[in-house]
């Protein structure tokens, strides 16, 4: 039976982070683009709403059942703050959520309550690599299978808090097949680069590049034990969680120019009493909610099993990416000369929604 | 209820049999009526009207139309299963989808302003041996989307108490099937807007039923179109109609109030989805093909890959996609609100916006990849392509359901947003 509306538990979840997104992370948004930084106490204030601990069982430290319905539509509220705030909130699930979702029962009892039960830390994953047609299922980054261990070969890209992260997901071509193996801080061969990833949006990100040299890794390490797991779960998860961040970002756009427009005068009226502007408006606001739609209806695919369910997360996030592109630009237009001044939000909305194209990676749920 | 996306069983179930309705009865004639104007394809009328009133229902109206049991609660599934009837109707051909009989839009109007005296009255025609249809007149030379600009006149004759129509409306889609009286059809009518002030405006805007035959209206024209020709396109004269008193469907005095034009308004909140699932249909009717025809000339679309690894072909055909699943939701999305009794002028309008625009894309594209196989008669893309256009004009233009929309999220009125 088709329905639209979340339960009440999720209306009360959303309402949370709602609240937290925009008073916590919209407000701080600004400061940390500029400066670069992300205040510690936002993470440890998002984390305490428990997001990635209600995804966790009991029997592995948290307190709830993982939804991919729940996820989308929380992500799509913290994105509506912040972008880089909501990414750097949720970096510990791009590694536990993979581990519960493809993990063996090892590692899950391993990984997960570590995760789980302590304040926000580092805990991350390393997907993207550093090529024009980067694809998640070719990988360029390595493991071969020598003796009793694998041996990773590659470079990383765009790793969130790689530096500080006590355990980094990594993700390399196994047989043509992508696989996960968990790396340890300072695993041997595993280089840092030291110098931030400078990029066109997410300052307020630490971003780091990734060098694997020969990197030995126990098969107990591969995600899913000896018989390793299956990636495309994990990369739906992920395309549905980027879409649902994209249609968040290309909301606080689309109601930012939409409340500038009723503000700003020209020729005597409201700039939103001129048709060519008002349409623009009806447009954005169109192909908001059917991006919405179709990620909420592969998350809910995602949830039942459905045989088409990663196709249609891949178009969930292929639209959506093309969507927040068309908002945020439209929002910098109708703000005009301001759109395009850094005191106003639209022009970063407008750099976030450029690299939805190739966010895959960054978020998951 | 959580978010749910599972099409509930009489929805697959209609999908079902009206696929093969679709398959049997409706491609193979689709080219015969395109190119035959003006005919009607009787034998899919009456076999339409057999099938549906064996299904329990006499046409593509809520449940409580017609059976005149006002007690009767609409299932929360009414309008969600006309989506899609009509989405798999159109899927067939969209001309056809108009030949469906049944109340149409007409029955749509006394059924959203209507006593409950006259729908009883009005109604219960639809489920009666013989097909029927009924039809909406707004449209006038001088008055199509900008409707509250309506001149045809209604003057009460206070002697016989019958309301006295003049003017003259046009574009009215099945007036000819609804008003003439062909001996295979019952007795149909048409919903005249009128006005019965004009020094009122929108105040004195009302609607009324004129039973099919009435002396004094004729059709005096049927337009030759673009596309949808299977469905008849009547202009309309009513030079001195006599029409009982009781035939005005909302207040017969001119209050301050707009309730008559919003009556015409609230019709389309429940319409306009039901046209954007009209345009669905034919997009996935013609992107089915599409992909058909890649499939034969070994063309495969790899989902899962960057873009930047896609053919251009691939791309659009992704793309098309996206935008066919997401209009499919909004329709969804908009008949669920209908159907649960919440406020849906924002998600009807949006749904209607994006279906114009998003099946107009998809034909225009279809009959470009195809090349050649796309512009000849030989196949149906290019008469998709012809008859989608309609979708993004009638039932107000893509451009005035962006003025509803923009009004919706900026909280104008008709006065603030012109």
């Amino acid at each position: 039976m088709y329905a639209f509306e979340p339960t009440e538990e999720q209306q009360m979840l959303m309402e949370a982070v709602g609240k937290y997104a925009k008073n916590d992370l919209r407000m701080a948004a600004h400061e940390a683009e500029e400066r670069g930084e992300m205040p510690q106490r936002l993470l440890e204030k998002g984390w305490e709403i428990g997001l990635l601990q209600a995804s966790i069982p009991e029997l592995f430290g948290g307190f709830g059942e993982r939804s991919t319905v729940t996820g989308v539509l929380a992500v799509e509220e913290l994105a509506f703050g912040d972008l880089a705030g909501a990414l750097a909130v949720l970096t510990p699930s791009l590694f536990a959520m993979p581990v519960l979702l493809a993990g063996s029962q090892e590692q899950k009892r391993t990984y997960l309550p570590q995760v789980a039960e302590g304040k926000w830390s580092p805990y991350t994953a390393a997907l993207i690599e550093y090529a024009f047609d980067f694809d998640p299922n070719a990988l360029n980054t390595t493991a071969t299978l020598k003796g009793d261990e694998y041996v990773l070969n590659g470079e990383k890209a765009f790793v969130p808090f790689a530096k500080e992260a006590e355990f980094i997901l990594g993700y390399a071509n196994l047989e043509g097949g992508t696989q996960g193996f968990i790396l340890p801080k300072g695993s041997m061969g595993l280089t840092v680069i030291e110098e931030r990833e400078k990029l066109m949006s997410l300052n307020a990100l630490p971003l780091y590049r990734l060098k694997l040299d020969s990197v030995k890794v126990p098969i107990s390490n591969r995600l899913g034990g000896a018989s390793g797991h299956d990636f495309d779960p994990i990369l739906a998860s992920m395309r549905v969680a980027t879409a649902a961040a994209a249609v968040g970002v290309a909301n606080a756009a689309f109601e930012y120019s939409r409340d500038y427009a009723k503000e700003r005068e020209v020729f005597g009226v409201k700039v939103a009493q001129k048709q060519a502007i008002a349409f623009m408006l009806a447009e954005m606001r169109t192909e908001i909610e059917s991006s919405r739609l179709l990620t909420w209806e592969a998350a809910w695919k995602l949830d039942q099993d459905k045989e088409d369910a990663f196709t249609e997360a891949y178009l969930a996030a292929t639209g959506a990416a093309g969507m927040v592109m068309m908002v945020t630009d439209r929002a910098v237009q109708i703000l005009g000369g301001h759109g395009y001044i850094r005191e106003h939000p639209v022009e970063m909305w407008m750099r976030n929604g450029r690299g939805f194209a190739m966010f895959t990676g960054l978020a998951i749920v | 209820m959580p978010i749910d996306f599972e099409a509930p069983k009489p929805i697959t179930q209609a999908q079902f049999m009206l696929k093969t309705v679709g398959e049997e009865m409706i491609r193979p004639k689709s080219r015969y009526y395109d190119e035959h104007e003006h005919e009607i394809p009787w034998d899919y009328i009456e076999f339409m009207h057999s099938a549906m009133r064996a299904m329990g229902g006499s046409s593509l109206a809520p449940r409580e139309n017609g059976n005149g049991n006002d007690k009767e609660k609409r299932p929360p599934l009414g309008y969600q299963l006309i989506a899609t009837q009509i989405e798999s109707l159109a899927w067939g051909d969209l001309g056809f989808y108009h030949c469906l009989p049944g109340g149409g839009l007409g029955a749509a109007a006394v059924f959203a302003a209507g006593t409950q005296e006259q729908k009883a009255k009005f109604l219960a025609r639809f489920n009666e041996d013989k097909p029927t249809f009924a039809a909406m007149c707004i449209t006038e030379a001088g008055a199509g989307s900008d409707n509250s600009a309506i001149r045809t006149r209604a003057v009460l004759d206070e002697k016989t108490n019958e309301w006295v129509l003049n003017g003259e409306k046009i574009f009215v889609t099945g007036g000819d099937k609804s008003f003439t009286e062909y001996e295979k059809l019952g007795k149909g009518f048409i919903v005249v807007w009128a006005t019965i002030d004009p020094m009122a405006g929108r105040a004195g805007m009302r609607a009324f039923v004129v039973e099919g035959g009435t002396s004094g209206v004729r059709v005096v024209k049927l337009e030759y179109k673009l596309g949808i020709r299977c469905s008849d396109t009547a202009a309309i004269s009513l030079v001195d109609a006599r029409v009982p008193f009781d035939n005005i469907l909302g207040s017969p005095t001119v209050e301050n109030t707009t309730t008559g034009f919003k009556g015409a308004m609230a019709t389309f909140d429940a319409t306009r989805p039901l046209v954007a699932a009209s345009g669905v249909g034919v997009a996935r009717a013609a992107l089915e093909f599409l992909k058909e025809k890649l499939a034969e000339n070994g063309v495969q679309i790899r989902y899962g890959l960057p873009p930047q690894k896609l053919t251009s072909i691939e791309r659009d055909v992704i793309d098309m996609e996206i935008m066919l699943k997401s209009t499919w939701l909004m329709v969804i999305k908009a008949t669920w609100m209908a159907d649960n009794k919440k406020p849906n002028a924002l998600e009807a309008s949006m749904s209607k916006v994006k279906s114009g625009d998003v099946v107009t894309k998809i034909t225009q594209k279809v009959v470009e990849i195809l090349g050649p196989l796309g512009y000849s008669r030989e196949f149906l893309a290019e008469k998709w392509f012809r008859d989608a256009k309609i979708t993004d004009i009638y039932e107000g233009t893509g451009q005035i359901n962006r003025l509803v929309v923009a009004r919706q999220i900026l909280g104008y009125s008709g006065k603030e947003l012109r």
